[in-house]
């Protein structure tokens, strides 16, 4: 790899952006492909297609052995309620892989002493979240069980491509929230998308519990989806 | 792909900021169960220190020693590990899978 390319890639990786570096496995050359822009690079059909089901792997439609590696930007985690499940979901999250944020309009609960290192925004979940335009890439998950805080996040997920919704609360607030989801206009199929009560049923109990029910579905929900 | 611990391509760009020889090794195709998944890749310099997995640790040792090689004549490698290669006995992948590791210089 030429000393360019790598600093490119690192800089496309910093800026978020996807970007898939194809290598001739016999001749070594290589080349980026921006997946989803403008351009007409050899071999851009296959590094969309490659990007967007996150696998990396050889073609060889173009009469040569092409290794395609897919740069993708992290995936996302949006937390909202910076309740103290939030707290080692996040630092579980950030080890997984995901870029975390954490939305609370409390700014008691949502305090950098709470969440070292992690985006928090305390703005209510409907502005923050469409300002985060959670995407086929982000996971998303309300914890504090208040519909004031709760129910305009879930809107604005069950209105995006977010590959996961979660939503902490017993099976009886659970069933009153899809209810009023409901009476807000969203049918069947969409609350179904909503995971709850939040999490695999592995019996959790405390908070860090709790987040490792929550962060394995997610991963459940990430690499089993029909392809 | 999913975010190493250890990033790789960072690893590379520092030591080459620090001079040194770096190559980069990259799993290409997996068969049957194997430890690391196709994109993985595993950083060396030329001292042999390395940062970053192509394998559950079973073939490290093969690959660093093929990317020192990589750092001083300039070509590339494309490796085959598997129970049905003989370098397996050596190496062995204990999981019975077989994977190809395409191994660069980074210049």
């Amino acid at each position: 790899m030429k000393d360019a390319t790598l600093q490119q890639v690192l800089a496309d990786q910093a800026a978020k952006r996807a970007v898939v570096l194809a290598t001739d496995l016999a001749s070594g050359e290589e080349w980026l492909i921006y997946p989803f822009e403008a351009g007409d690079d050899r071999l851009k059909k296959e590094a969309e297609d490659a990007a967007r089901r996150d696998k990396s792997g050889v073609v060889e439609t173009i009469g040569a052995k092409v290794f395609l590696n897919v740069y993708n930007p992290p995936l996302r985690l949006i937390i909202v309620g910076a309740v103290h499940i939030a707290q080692p979901l996040a630092r579980m999250a950030a080890m997984t892989g995901y870029d975390v944020t954490v939305i609370d309009p409390r700014a008691a609960f949502a305090s950098e002493e709470r969440f070292p290192g992690v985006t928090v925004i305390t703005e209510w979940p409907d502005d923050a979240m469409t300002a985060l335009s959670p995407d086929a890439r982000t996971a998303i998950v309300t914890l504090t069980h208040d519909p004031k805080i709760d129910d305009p996040a879930l809107e604005v997920a069950l209105r995006s491509a977010a590959f996961y919704i979660g939503a902490l609360g017993s099976k009886k607030t659970h069933s009153a929230r899809l209810h009023r989801l409901g009476e807000a206009g969203f049918g069947d199929n969409d609350v179904a998308r909503i995971c709850g009560p939040v999490g695999l049923a592995i019996g959790a109990k405390s908070p860090a519990e709790i987040a490792v029910a929550v962060l394995a579905q997610i991963t459940e929900r990430l690499r089993q989806s029909p392809a | 792909m999913t975010a190493d611990l250890d990033n790789v391509l960072e690893q590379a760009a520092a030591w080459r900021g620090a001079g040194k020889g770096v190559a980069l090794a990259t799993v290409v195709t997996t068969w049957g169960s194997s430890p690391r998944p196709v994109g993985s890749q595993l950083v060396v310099d030329d001292s042999g220190k390395f940062v970053g997995s192509v394998s559950g640790g079973c073939i490290e040792g093969a690959v660093v020693e093929q990317g020192l090689a990589a750092i001083k004549d300039g070509k590339t490698r494309l490796l085959d590990f598997g129970v049905t290669n003989e370098q397996a006995w050596e190496v062995g992948l204990a999981c019975g899978g077989k994977v190809q590791v395409f191994v660069e210089r980074v210049a």
